[in-house]
């Protein structure tokens, strides 16, 4: 429905109050009025007014005094003077003061009408002008996600056009890729966006945590369970729930969440009430899912379910133009907030790193450029300053035979050598430990060198 | 509601009245009843404007619609005025018993000095209509085919419609 405007008289004569009132009520605005500028002021602090009529000859202060006045709590007020004495210097003053426009009485109606009309459809155009360069901003490029390639254009397209519905989305992509982040932004464009993002970690949660995590508990409902807990469903009530790594969840909790999803009703465990819940679900795994589906270890029937709108985030490596953008957004926001006087990247840095093949994706970009500020003592990030799976660009750029030991050979024989053979802390920076490090050395045949 | 009064004041043409109001009965479903009063209106004339001020001819007449099961609209020859404006065609009271309408500046002659009776009855209609919908409590409507659409010139009483739309229609119930 469409708002009412409302618009306040201040003239000291009650029957122009009464008058104006009469006319603009059949115009079907709400009016109020006042008959001094203490009044005005008082109404003007309290209620927010879409036009002022205002007479500029008034006991106390003058109309011109409380224009400004008005002007001053509120720049953007439409404020139309009225007077019985009109002269081509009190006009120009009013106008200079900010009035919108200066009418004598008696009045046209019609010019009136017009003055009016025409400064709200101004103001209208004024405010619509204003939202839409919002939204435009807000969907046409989601401000937590980088990149210009046509890959990265194409996603924000997609997140444009699912935002505006209720559709379940289901976002594929490596690690790091940045899936929550679009999961967020198709949730800031949509029109869920005042209430809540609940985001569930599957995988970090073992099943009977997670049923609980998803559901919520009451209380006694299992040991340690003291209080009633709401779960992840419930707070998303009128929002988004973002699944992330989906493709862990047993089997026991896909049944349950396949019901919860066509059903928006649940209980809390250990619970019997009938819990409603108006969500949006939208989803996410960096696991191939199709595959998970043929081996059984995923529910055709859920699959089906999530896979509405996919939205498929590709690896770094496949849109490297993006690798520029990304490294000098990071570049930034680390500059920034380590108070560091770097102004660019190298060359040779920036060409490294254009070759590299970034399994961890933007994640592992970002804690590059993070790593690369800390150590960096000059004004630019040099190739040396990144950490040495990147610099050392034949480790995987130039690597020929692309086989897993191959790569996996060469990933030691680096890790070694960076840590100057010391077992101990190489087995620490590959997350094995000494005994495998030291099968995998002989089985690689690498030698510490003389 | 049972009735509406129509109430020419000190009105020199019988004729004209009873042609408007066979004219008005085709777009109003209620008893029409004509009620021609003679009224002393100096009281609301401003020697200054030459006009005669309707909100106190309002305030005059709400003693006639007092014993009314309706709307009373009083019918004038003067120019009538309210003081912030220069002229208006009418006044009703919005939600209210009472409304007046002049057809001074519903005349051709006051414009091109030419007489045209057709067009004379047309705007009357029209302007009667107008201010007893504001009786029932409708607002302007922004339909120009509705005869409750703002008309703040003669050009737009002739453009407007001479009935009210479905939605105003709706509104009260018609």
């Amino acid at each position: 429905m469409e708002k009412k405007h409302r618009i306040l008289v201040v003239d000291d004569e009650e029957i122009v109050r009464q008058s104006l009132l009469a006319w603009f009520k059949e115009d079907g605005y709400e009016v109020d009025t006042a008959e001094n500028a203490d009044a005005a002021l008082r109404l003007f602090e309290k209620g927010k007014y879409s036009l002022i009529l205002l007479d500029i000859k008034m006991p106390g202060m003058s109309g011109m005094d409380l224009l400004v006045k008005l002007k001053e709590y509120d720049p953007d007020a439409i404020i139309i003077l009225i007077t019985a004495y009109a002269s081509v210097s009190s006009a120009v003053k009013a106008l200079k003061s900010g009035a919108y426009d200066y009418i004598t009485k008696p009045i046209d109606p019609d010019e009136l009408s017009h003055i009016v009309e025409k400064a709200l459809y101004q103001k209208n155009l004024e405010n619509e002008n204003v939202k839409l360069k919002e939204s435009i901003d807000e969907i046409s490029k989601p401000d937590n996600l980088i990149g210009e390639s046509h890959q990265m254009k194409e996603i924000y397209s997609l997140i444009n056009t699912v935002a505006q519905t209720d559709t379940t989305v289901l976002i594929l992509g490596e690690s790091g890729t940045g899936k929550e982040l679009v999961a967020k932004a198709i949730h800031l464009n949509s029109k869920r966006k005042y209430f809540p993002l609940v985001t569930v970690n599957c995988g970090a949660l073992p099943e009977s945590l997670l049923e609980s995590e998803l559901f919520g508990h009451e209380k006694g409902a299992f040991t340690g369970a003291h209080y009633r807990r709401k779960g992840k469903f419930e707070m998303a009530n009128g929002g988004t729930i973002f699944l992330d790594e989906i493709g862990t969840i047993s089997n026991k909790v896909q049944v349950e969440l396949l019901r919860v999803i066509e059903t928006k009703q649940f209980t809390r465990v250990g619970g019997s009430e009938t819990i409603s819940s108006d969500f949006r679900v939208i989803a996410a795994t960096n696991e191939n899912l199709d595959e998970l589906v043929k081996e059984g270890v995923f529910r055709e029937d859920l699959y089906y379910r999530l896979n509405v709108f996919t939205i498929h985030i590709p690896p770094l490596r496949e849109r490297i133009e993006d690798i520029p953008l990304l490294a000098n957004y990071f570049l930034k926001k680390f500059t920034t907030s380590m108070n560091k006087k770097i102004t660019g990247i190298s060359d040779e840095a920036m060409s490294f790193m254009l070759k590299y093949r970034w399994p961890g994706n933007v994640r592992e970009l970002e804690n590059a450029i993070e790593r690369a500020v800390v150590v960096c003592r000059t004004d630019k990030i040099q190739l040396e300053d990144l950490p040495f799976r990147i610099s050392n660009n034949s480790l995987y750029s130039e690597v020929e035979d692309k086989s897993l030991s191959e790569v996996e050979k060469r990933h030691i024989a680096l890790v070694l050598k960076e840590n100057n053979w010391n077992i101990s802390k190489s087995a620490d920076d590959l997350k094995i430990d000494r005994v495998t490090l030291y099968n995998k050395i002989k089985k690689y045949g690498l030698r510490k060198p003389e | 509601m049972s009735e509406i009064v129509i109430a020419p004041i000190n009105f020199s043409n019988p004729e004209l009245i009873e042609k408007i109001l066979s004219e008005l009965k085709k777009y109003l479903p209620y008893k029409i009843n004509l009620q021609p009063l003679q009224i002393d209106l100096n009281f609301a004339y401003s020697i200054e404007r030459g006009q005669y001020y309707s909100t106190k001819i309002i305030q005059h007449l709400l003693p006639f619609s007092e014993n009314i099961n309706g709307k009373f609209l009083a019918l004038l020859e003067v120019d009538l005025f309210i003081p912030v404006f220069t002229y208006v065609f009418g006044e009703a009271q919005l939600n209210g018993k009472v409304s007046i309408v002049s057809l001074t500046r519903l005349h051709e002659e006051f414009y091109s000095g030419i007489s045209d009776e057709k067009l004379l009855i047309e705007r009357s209609v029209k302007e009667i209509l107008h201010e007893l919908g504001h009786n029932f409590g409708l607002i302007h409507c922004k339909d120009w085919d509705c005869v409750m659409h703002s008309s703040l010139g003669i050009e737009e009483v002739d453009i407007k419609g001479i009935d009210y739309c479905s939605n105003c229609k709706r509104m009260i119930r018609l």
